[in-house]
């Protein structure tokens, strides 16, 4: 086994020894508290008054903000890359960064413009 | 032979750093909860509840709040979807337990010194909010609803300054291994002057206040803490439990600002390595200096978090787009610049 994969192993034994732990808290938590149930304890909680079942339609404001997202986030595992090896790939690969950062700022900008970075 | 011995040795170790690091993560939340949330705060807003159980300094306060969530009900509200109800805690405090995975603490003293570290510290921290989605939505109420649509929305907006102010750091350490940036640290120099190698907060000041204000979002603190804001939403997503799970948030929050920390000290402020000290002594005192620098850093978080008032929500959608985002991209073209021109 290598050490890359040593690695990724290292993380998922971990995953799975956080999961145990927190069971085993869950577990003591269960032993140690009390149980009295009452209906009155088991209505969503707004804020003193009775609730009302069901929900309305609300506006998901940043349907927008989540395309822009995906955008950028795509930007960045392709700056990360080059970022390593900055100085091997040298000038032409600088430049040909700047320009693909400001065709995405274009995008920026013109989203702007639009009026879609505006939370209303 | 040896080679299964050495795979023995190695999975003995990996359990023991994995206790190490179990014990670390809840204990690194009661330290931040208990100088800062508790004392701290009590100092800078003359809060004199929690400076009053037990005598010297309310330390009696801590032991009380844990004491008090282990003798709470656990309540599933009858509306709530039961078992992503239960479960959402666990993704949240599992995602903080899986950030120190690479968080190194000395020059072996790692659990896993990955290739991609900083961006695998940060893809896993964002875990958390699908834990939070989902507690908003199964607890069957409108504030927890609300609060989660909040924080999903605020990490999306923050999760961009947050990876882009790395990068500059990235590009300057070419590595993103955690330990590599420190060792490239350790072994810079400043105009040709090695002294204190080269902590990375001189040369990317504008990538550290960057981090750090994203950070305060991505956890949200004020004033970026309208997901929990306790005057319009209660609680947020958090409003329906109680006990237990309500601790695993409390410790997915507090865990959090930890591993940011650090992760803070290990990119700008040279991690565990200290100016003049090197191998064994560097083991040793390498969690301890770590510790400092993370206390310094948590500090500046906290100290923000007290002194501000909460932002609007359209202010804060503004601020990463309009600002952070910009100032990022133009940081890192500036730094690419130089680093190849020179």
């Amino acid at each position: 086994m290598t050490q890359f994969y040593r690695n990724y192993l290292a993380v998922a034994v971990f995953a799975v020894a956080a999961l145990g732990m927190v069971g085993a808290m869950l577990g003591v938590g269960r032993l140690v508290r009390p149980n009295r149930p009452q209906p009155e304890k088991y209505i969503a909680y707004e804020a003193g008054s009775d609730p009302i079942r069901g929900f309305g339609q609300s506006n998901v404001r940043y349907y927008v903000y989540a395309l822009l997202f995906v955008m950028f986030d795509v930007e960045a595992v392709f700056i990360f890359p080059w970022a390593i090896n900055l100085e091997a790939l040298g000038v032409s690969a600088l430049i040909s960064m700047i320009v693909f950062i400001l065709v995405l700022t274009l995008g920026l900008v013109y989203a702007w413009r639009k009026g879609v970075l505006r939370w209303a | 032979m040896s080679v299964l011995a050495l795979e023995i040795g190695w999975g003995w170790m990996l359990a023991f750093k994995a206790l190490v690091i179990l014990l670390i993560v809840p204990l690194g939340a009661l330290v931040l909860g208990y100088t800062f949330l508790l004392k701290m705060m009590s100092h800078m807003q003359s809060r004199l509840g929690p400076m009053d159980p037990g005598g010297f300094h309310g330390w009696f306060q801590l032991v009380g709040d844990g004491l008090k969530f282990l003798q709470k009900e656990d309540i599933i509200p009858e509306d709530a979807d039961r078992r992503v109800f239960a479960f959402a805690p666990v993704i949240v405090v599992i995602s903080t337990f899986l950030m120190f995975v690479v968080i190194p603490i000395g020059p072996v003293a790692v659990v896993a010194n990955l290739d991609v570290g900083v961006f695998y510290a940060l893809a896993v921290s964002s875990l958390s909010v699908i834990g939070v989605l989902m507690a908003g939505w199964s607890s069957a109420n409108k504030f927890a609803l609300m609060g989660a649509l909040r924080a999903a929305g605020q990490l999306i907006a923050y999760e961009l300054p947050l990876l882009l102010a790395v990068v500059g750091v990235v590009m300057q350490a070419g590595t993103m291994s955690l330990q590599g940036i420190v060792s490239a640290q350790q072994n810079g120099s400043i105009f040709g002057w090695s002294g204190i190698g080269n902590p990375f907060i001189f040369t990317q000041i504008i990538g550290f206040l960057l981090f750090m204000i994203a950070a305060q979002a991505e956890l949200s603190q004020t004033p970026f803490d309208m997901p929990v804001a306790e005057s319009e939403l209660v609680a947020g997503y958090m409003v329906e439990y109680s006990g237990f799970r309500f601790l695993f948030f409390f410790i997915g929050e507090f865990g959090t600002a930890t591993a940011f920390a650090a992760l803070a000290a290990t990119l700008f402020l040279g991690g565990w390595s200290l100016p003049g000290v090197h191998g064994l002594s560097a083991e040793l005192l390498g969690p301890l200096v770590l510790f400092v620098k993370l206390m310094g850093v948590a500090f500046l978080m906290f100290w923000v978090r007290f002194t501000y008032p909460r932002l609007r929500e359209d202010q804060l959608q503004a601020i990463a787009w309009k600002f952070l985002i910009p100032i990022a991209l133009a940081n890192i073209i500036v730094t690419a610049i130089i680093k190849v021109a020179f």
